[in-house]
């Protein structure tokens, strides 16, 4: 299974409040955390939220250097790609 | 040397939301305390509050900030704005590194650090939230709110209890006298959850009486504790003139402090020495103060102490003594700061509000506003205010001009 886009604004937004983005093309995926106004602390809720979610298990320091959804996104589903499924 | 005066205000209390509701409701009496409705207090010894009725967070700030915020926090960054629209200060048109805020905590944030505790205990530490590290701590208040404004300027955080909302106000005037324009001050406190009632319980300070009308009487005789509340004032505190368009409401012209001896000593509280050397501090004799704003703890020995210092500060009855906060419950670091809100607005509109619902009957000598509004010339006025542990703290505050 992976993860969409969307599913990773609402999670995104689920942790760390924030506006629903017009759109999850590249204008979403492309721009920086920084530029969308989340810092890194936003960033460590996201991704615990998404470990408790969905089993996975990702490196506080991978997440922190993570500078775009795109990024953040690609190494979720890195990591759901290599689960193995039930 | 710098006069530092106060020029915006903003405040959330629990008989009123914003400065002139919280004033209107204060001059007619009208009392915020109620039953705990935050969350089932059946059990508890104390079931009563002073809450802030009808503020929703999402209402007045960004969605981000809302996973990242006790109440606390949340009331504290709204009364920030409202403190900054008063004064009528954009602080994105002010010098970043002018700016400062120091605000007082008594608690910190207890809501939001009782749910994490509850997350890692039921369902362990993976669950807990990334900003429980910031969330709970007693500068957060002044970090968040630095951080919204861009105010980059001297901060920091006064923890002294109820005593914290006047030496927080103290330092921002340190700091306007050296380098610094503006300075955002006073307080907000909120521990209104579980943890924190029983966080307060082994004071044997709180009330156990159910009666909003009957629990928090100080003064009286029949005084047996205070009612906590949540709420308080944040205060824009600038350099006299600095500023084209300033407003002041008035001048805070003098601050003591003082701890009170350890329990079980003969040695007296520090309560007189700590208002003789606000008042000196301001410049002014006994006879010059028109109205006090008194800490009015709600137990026998502390009201008793307070009355003593009064009466050997002024005089048996010589000053006319207030206690709103008879309206609102003890709001710890946002007790006093609203009690220099309600003495600036009494200098003002010339009116001393009431105290409520005591009798006055353990006041020998002094000479309290009961019930009723008491309309008066007022320049100058004397806050007190003593924290858990042995604070005592004192402010003058005056008229502008």
């Amino acid at each position: 299974m992976q993860m969409t886009p969307t599913e990773f604004s609402e999670v995104l937004r689920a942790s760390a409040g924030g506006d629903e983005p017009a759109d999850v093309g590249p204008d979403f995926l492309d721009t920086t955390f920084e530029e969308l106004g989340y810092d890194s602390l936003a960033l460590l809720e996201t991704q615990g939220r998404i470990e408790r979610d969905h089993g996975v298990v990702l490196s506080d320091e991978a997440v922190t250097e993570l500078t775009t959804p795109r990024a953040f996104l690609d190494l979720v589903n890195e990591h759901l790609g290599r689960a193995l499924a039930v | 040397m710098t006069r530092a005066v106060v020029t915006g205000l903003g405040v959330l209390s629990p008989n009123g939301l914003g400065v002139e509701q919280y004033w209107a409701a204060t001059l007619k009496g009208v009392t915020g305390i109620a039953p705990i409705t935050r969350f089932d207090p059946a059990g508890y010894p104390s079931r009563l509050a002073g809450e802030v009725d009808g503020f929703e967070a999402g209402e007045h700030l960004p969605s981000r900030l809302l996973p990242q915020t006790d109440h606390m926090t949340r009331m504290a960054l709204v009364a920030s704005d409202w403190a900054l629209a008063d004064a009528g200060v954009d602080p994105a048109e002010q010098a970043e590194f002018g700016m400062g805020v120091v605000t007082a905590s008594a608690s910190g944030g207890f809501e939001f650090g009782q749910r994490e505790l509850e997350n890692l205990w039921r369902r362990g530490s993976r669950h807990v939230s990334a900003y429980q590290s910031f969330a709970w701590f007693y500068a957060v208040n002044t970090g968040q709110i630095s951080i919204r404004h861009g105010m980059r300027g001297p901060s920091g955080v006064l923890v002294s209890e109820q005593a914290g909302g006047l030496d927080a106000i103290a330092q921002a005037r340190r700091h306007l006298r050296r380098d610094t324009d503006l300075v955002l001050t006073g307080g907000v406190d909120s521990s209104l959850c579980p943890w924190g009632l029983v966080a307060q319980l082994p004071s044997g300070r709180l009330s156990t009486s159910t009666d909003p009308d009957a629990a928090y009487l100080p003064f009286d005789r029949r005084a047996a504790g205070h009612v906590p509340g949540e709420g308080g004032a944040i205060l824009v505190l600038e350099r006299a003139g600095a500023r084209p368009g300033q407003r002041p409401y008035g001048e805070v012209a003098g601050w003591g402090a003082g701890l009170d001896p350890a329990p079980g000593s003969d040695r007296p509280s520090a309560l007189r020495r700590t208002a003789e050397a606000a008042l000196a501090d301001a410049g002014v004799d006994a006879a010059d103060v028109d109205v006090v704003f008194a800490d009015a703890a709600g137990t026998p020995e502390l009201d008793a102490a307070e009355v003593a210092a009064l009466a050997e500060v002024f005089g048996a009855g010589r000053v006319p003594v207030t206690a709103p906060k008879t309206m609102t419950g003890r709001l710890y670091s946002g007790g006093a700061p609203l009690d220099v809100v309600a003495a600036l607005l009494s200098i003002r509109d010339g009116v001393i509000p009431p105290s409520v619902n005591t009798a006055g009957t353990a006041a020998d000598g002094l000479d309290l506003v009961l019930d009723a509004p008491r309309p008066a010339a007022l320049r100058t006025a004397l806050v007190l205010a003593r924290g858990f542990g042995g604070f005592n703290s004192a402010v003058v505050v005056r008229a502008a001009d």
